[in-house]
């Protein structure tokens, strides 16, 4: 379960994050759902820990982020932005080099990376030196290293961009299986489709400022409107999208 | 902790042993250039020495006033006469301290056993094994003695016999050697070119696990796993250390290879390179590599982008061969305080080495001690920074 409470976080005179508070329940998929600019990015990085907040605290599974990163980590796996995978490695070696970090013995990392290897689809680039992979190879492998410690909460920054309609099912599929594990997942995302598709629980963000959550139902008829992308403009105000 | 460390460290030896920019730079580029680079310093330093060849010769001279007529003739053939004071004592302090390279002692009786025609004592100073003296010693040790035939003719043409019978054959010697400081200048370049390639080695790795890292966006999911900052940076630094290593073990064999082609001999150098030597200046080398790591990625570290990185890095990379080139235009010599230079000490380790003068052992000791030291300071000002925000950028 990741909760945080009134996180703030500024870079220099920019306020990326205003007042976020939020909560990620385990055996639950939630999408933080925000024009580009609206701090989804900054709050994913302060949940798992690469940035401090300036002001608020967050907890993953009731160990805070401020006070023992290095513990909370351990609870966390992360899909970052843009996945970052190391080009001269093999994925299955992307993948091992994180087992072999997060602590996971030589043989234990081995045996969790095949697994994750048929998991995902990827048996045939596991042993090809990622350095050509396409988009959606390069998002399994990144998410494979995610979770290759078998964390109980992953958190994804935009995790079907650049990603083909096979790949997406692929990774939406993975997603619902880890959640039916009791996994609690927390995904960016600015595709309203997407969150709509496989979100049990929406946090809209604007301006560094969460301005609604709950399910994808409740923000519907609560905005009034019976479309998400409709009920999400009107959230956010107009002409914000383009900012 | 350790295993950590291992962990980070045995992933970028693996991951760059696999790119081949870094292998090129560290592992062909350096060794080979290298060797290329000395012949070039080589031939240049050649041309450039031959026109100083006709520089006055400095010689101290003590009490000249007993030889007025002496001095003259010496500064009439071009030795440039220096007054000093020194006795039997000082004349060999000031050689051995390097004050004077030349001394010449007139004795109190000189005048009283010319005027005489005894045999006139002269005392002349000098450190035969000091290869840039030798030039100045002959020539000053040839005029004197043509000095003295100056005399004896004068006496025998005094005596009614023609002088000529006092020079059965004639030789003209024709001075056509350079400088020995080329020597100093040479071996100088050739530690200047071992320690550059060995930066050089590690200066692809400092910036791909840093700069580069985080350029491909591999860093942010790096920083998420439960290990310390500074265990992360440790390890990458301990792979930029064995690149260093390999570079400068494979840059100083190449060395010892092409050296005794190069035709040294002909220059009035002898190289001291054997096996053993190349050991021993490897080791000598050894405690600079951590302190060339850390610094190097400690610049990287903070920069933006792989290129930024390469352009500081090139600047980096001249920082720590400035001492050498100071050391090459000024002429410094190993002194205790010199030796706690890093880069310097290893300089003057590498040319003592290399031209079989013996360095007290404190001295390598000093530089050891001191290197390292200094290494262990910029490793934990890199971890230290490696634990800051700002390093996402």
């Amino acid at each position: 379960m990741i909760e945080a409470s009134t996180l703030r976080k500024a870079f220099g005179a920019v306020t990326a994050v205003r007042d976020v508070s939020l909560r990620a329940q385990d055996g639950r998929i939630t999408g933080l759902l925000g024009p580009n600019g609206a701090g989804k990015s900054t709050t994913l990085r302060i949940l798992y820990t690469v940035l401090r907040p300036d002001g608020g605290d967050a907890t993953i599974d009731g160990i805070s982020v401020l006070r023992d990163p290095l513990e909370a980590r351990k609870h966390i796996g992360v899909l970052p932005h843009g996945t970052g995978i190391y080009p001269n490695l093999t994925a299955r070696e992307n993948v091992l080099y994180f087992g072999a970090l997060h602590g996971l013995s030589r043989k234990d990392s081995a045996a969790r990376a095949a697994e994750l290897i048929g998991l995902l689809e990827m048996e045939e680039f596991a042993d090809r030196v990622a350095k050509g992979f396409s988009q959606g190879q390069r998002v399994k492998t990144a998410l494979a290293r995610a979770i290759v410690h078998r964390p109980r909460n992953v958190l994804l920054d935009e995790p079907t961009n650049g990603l083909d309609v096979m790949a997406v099912r692929t990774l939406r599929r993975l997603l619902k299986r880890l959640r039916d594990e009791g996994h609690c997942l927390l995904f960016s995302s600015h595709v309203m489709q997407e969150v709509g598709a496989l979100c049990d629980e929406v946090v809209v963000i604007a301006h560094g400022t969460v301005v609604a959550n709950g399910t994808p139902d409740d923000i519907r008829s609560r905005t009034g409107k019976s479309n998400l992308e409709d009920a999400f403009v009107r959230l956010i105000g107009t002409g914000e999208g383009l900012g | 902790m350790i295993r950590a460390i291992l962990t980070v460290f045995v992933k970028e030896f693996r991951e760059n042993l696999r790119d081949r920019r870094t292998l090129f730079s560290a592992l062909l580029l350096g060794p080979l250039l290298g060797p290329v680079l000395f012949y070039a310093a080589l031939s240049l330093n050649i041309e450039q020495t031959t026109a100083k060849s006709d520089r006055p010769i400095e010689v101290a001279v003590s009490h000249g006033e007993r030889a007025p007529n002496m001095l003259a003739f010496l500064h009439q053939y071009g030795v440039d006469v220096k007054p000093v004071d020194l006795d039997d004592s000082g004349a060999r302090a000031a050689i051995r301290d390097h004050q004077q390279s030349l001394v010449l002692v007139i004795a109190d009786s000189f005048g009283t056993h010319l005027a005489l025609g005894d045999p006139a004592p002269l005392q002349l100073y000098a450190d035969s094994s000091d290869a840039s003296n030798t030039r100045g010693l002959s020539r000053v040790r040839l005029l004197l003695e043509q000095y003295g035939s100056l005399i004896a003719r004068l006496r025998i043409t005094a005596r009614g016999i023609d002088p000529s019978v006092l020079t059965p054959i004639v030789v003209q010697d024709v001075d056509v050697s350079t400088p020995a400081s080329r020597s100093v200048v040479l071996l100088g370049t050739l530690s200047y070119l071992i320690l550059l390639t060995m930066l050089m080695g590690g200066m692809y790795l400092a910036i791909d696990t840093t700069a580069g890292e985080r350029e491909r966006g591999s860093l942010e999911a790096l920083l998420t796993v439960p290990v310390k900052r500074q265990q992360l940076i440790y390890g990458k630094i301990l792979a930029t250390c064995a690149y260093m290593a390999i570079s400068l073990t494979l840059t100083v064999i190449a060395f010892s290879i092409a050296l005794p082609h190069a035709g040294l001999e002909h220059f009035g150098m002898s190289v001291n390179f054997g096996p053993l030597a190349v050991m021993r200046l490897i080791l000598y080398c050894l405690p600079l590599v951590p302190l060339g790591a850390a610094l190097m990625t400690i610049v990287a570290a903070f920069t933006r982008s792989y290129r930024e990185a390469q352009t500081y890095l090139a600047v980096v990379l001249l920082v720590p061969t400035l001492p050498l080139v100071f050391a090459g235009m000024l002429g410094l010599r190993p002194t205790a305080r010199l030796m706690m230079v890093p880069s310097l000490s290893q300089h003057f380790l590498i040319t003592s080495l290399l031209r079989d003068e013996p360095i007290p052992a404190a001295f390598s000791a000093l530089s050891v001690v001191t290197t390292l030291a200094v290494g262990a300071v910029l490793m934990s000002i890199a971890g230290r920074l490696y634990d800051r925000e700002a390093l996402l950028g």
